[in-house]
């Protein structure tokens, strides 16, 4: 995997070269199951229902701190491929300000083909994320 | 497995009168590519494709006979009217019922049971109880939840085994002065068992108890007939038997929707209204209030005549096959545990591998253009029976699947636990 680039916009770029080297779905989605497999573990002890993030299909945990002006995220799932997706969009949003954070869109769901291959209720989480992390940014800025 | 039945099963010739390949032309649905792969649908327990024949009836239906059914004196509506009379003649042959007053279109297996979880229960008191069994599906629990909540009923629950068979010895202990019904499915939906309702209806009957069987997955795996079960009601829905969505059948023997009171009110189900009092219609209009899917009466009727010309001893056999090599071909993986092992099972094979989450197991067979269900199958109390908490990974098969789409997917599932496990 590549080193967290040092924008955005540079990293959906990236993420959008490493997708297209791949030759299928099957491979990405092993790619996107690496990405979660490298993130850091998250603690047993906060996979409760106060860290669980609702709206997927599957059991998604959430955490967040601010580090001075920079937003770190925290997130696991039982479901590889979703656990992968969170690692996907933390290398996106992790550890950016929340100028940075709102200055992006989400179209990267769509520009990396993840809107129309991920299941509906999948995509509908995934959006939801990026949503909740947004208004983390969104929280900080006002 | 016999060289004749081998070698059947590499051609798909099983006799004169089913051929896979034949089958499959007639399903345009099934020859497309999804994710650049040839698509192999095993997700037939959640809903069949449908024939050309269904698809060109329905369009031939509205190209020239729409009209709304049984109210208008012009020629289209009579025309209209006469063909869902005739759909309701054809659900009724092909359930083998003894007369069409028998027969009431539903939007399918759910709407039949909240019909009868409201009209049978008119003169039920608190503590009468309904026997249904631990492989339901929602449809067949959810509305007798409801109906405990409202009037204070008591389910009773037929226990299943390790293998996902009903333990029948059980139910005559269930059985009390109650009991008001016993609501069992003829095929469960998350497992594939095949359940002896046959049985379940003669010990229920002896003790003057009716049977309710939900068939949602009985019918599409082979003909019904309500008399040799001895059920007094049957559901079935048109979708889950190559038909269109949203329209089925509730059967009930005899007099029965004359002795119960109507579900919904509206347009069609009266005779004579008038602010001081009703008087309903014969059944079966008396529980079809409004406009009824007629185009789906009419498509759910065409694909009961086209699956009832079938060659089905062929198409069983057939059947059997896809099941023993799903089976034997999953049972092989390392890691993997079928959940439902009954002896009489039709080709439905639900299982978990170790360590991977069921919607992994979908999304990656998705991926390599493989059509499977993940997750609760709407069987939640069954899913916590086999600690299956997070569901299960459920392959259905259908008729028209072929031996080489098992032995694709049994190759796919391999690789998807390697790269999951």
């Amino acid at each position: 995997m590549a080193d967290k680039a040092p924008t955005i916009d540079a990293e959906i770029s990236a993420l959008k070269d490493e997708f297209a080297f791949l030759g299928d779905w099957t491979e990405r989605y092993q790619y996107i199951m690496d990405m979660g497999k490298q993130m850091p573990a998250f603690p047993a002890e906060k996979q409760d229902e106060a860290h669980k993030f609702h709206g997927c299909q599957s059991q998604v945990w959430f955490d967040y701190e601010w580090d001075g002006d920079h937003l770190k995220l925290y997130g696991t799932s039982d479901a590889a491929i979703v656990k992968g997706l969170i690692a996907l969009l933390f290398r996106i949003y992790s550890d950016r300000t929340a100028g940075e954070i709102l200055d992006a869109g989400n179209g990267f769901i769509d520009e990396l083909g993840l809107g129309a291959h991920l299941s509906a209720n999948r995509a509908t989480g995934l959006v939801n994320m990026v949503e909740k992390i947004r208004s983390l940014a969104a929280e900080k800025a006002a | 497995m016999s060289d004749a039945q081998q070698q059947a099963a590499q051609t798909g010739q099983h006799g004169e009168g089913f051929t896979v390949g034949a089958i499959r032309e007639q399903f345009p649905v099934l020859h497309q590519e999804v994710h650049g792969k040839p698509l192999i649908y095993l997700d037939n327990a959640a809903t069949t494709q449908k024939p050309r024949v269904v698809i060109d009836t329905i369009r031939e239906f509205y190209e020239t006979d729409n009209a709304n059914i049984h109210r208008g004196v012009h020629t289209l509506s009579a025309r209209a009217s006469e063909r869902f009379e005739a759909a309701r003649a054809q659900v009724a042959r092909s359930l083998n019922a003894t007369s069409e007053r028998e027969i009431v279109f539903v939007r399918g297996v759910t709407e039949a049971i909240n019909l009868l979880a409201h009209s049978l229960s008119h003169d039920w008191q608190a503590g009468d109880e309904v026997i249904l069994s631990e492989l339901e599906h929602h449809a067949n629990i959810v509305p007798w939840l409801m109906l405990k909540e409202r009037k204070g009923i008591e389910i009773k629950v037929i226990p299943a085994t390790e293998s996902g068979e009903l333990e029948i010895d059980a139910l005559p202990g269930l059985l009390s002065e109650r009991t008001r019904l016993v609501a069992v499915n003829h095929v469960s939906n998350a497992l594939g068992t095949i359940n002896p309702v046959a049985r379940i209806a003669a010990i229920a009957r002896e003790r003057g108890v009716p049977v309710l069987v939900d068939g949602a997955q009985g019918l599409p795996h082979g003909p019904v007939d309500v008399e040799a079960l001895g059920c007094d009601f049957y559901a079935c829905s048109s979708h889950k038997v190559f038909g269109p969505s949203g329209v089925g059948a509730l059967y009930a023997r005899g007099d029965w929707f004359e002795r119960i009171p109507p579900f919904m009110g509206g347009g069609d189900m009266i005779e004579e209204v008038r602010f001081d009092g009703i008087r309903y219609a014969p059944p079966p209009s008396k529980f079809e209030a409004g406009t009824p899917n007629i185009e789906g009466a009419i498509g759910f009727a065409a694909a009961l005549a086209w699956a009832n010309s079938l060659d089905w001893l062929a198409v069983e056999r057939h059947e059997a096959t896809l099941l023993a090599r799903m089976t034997d071909g999953l049972a092989s993986i390392t890691d993997l545990r079928i959940v439902g092992t009954a002896t009489h099972k039709v080709p439905v094979v639900s299982f978990l591998i170790d360590g991977a989450h069921p919607h992994d197991i979908g999304t990656l067979l998705d991926s390599m253009g493989i059509a499977i269900r993940t997750g609760h199958h709407c069987a939640m109390p069954l899913m916590q029976r086999f600690s299956a908490l997070a569901g299960t990974a459920r392959a259905s098969a259908a008729f028209y699947n072929t031996t080489d789409e098992i032995d694709q997917f049994v190759a796919a599932v391999a690789r998807v636990r390697d790269m999951l496990v």
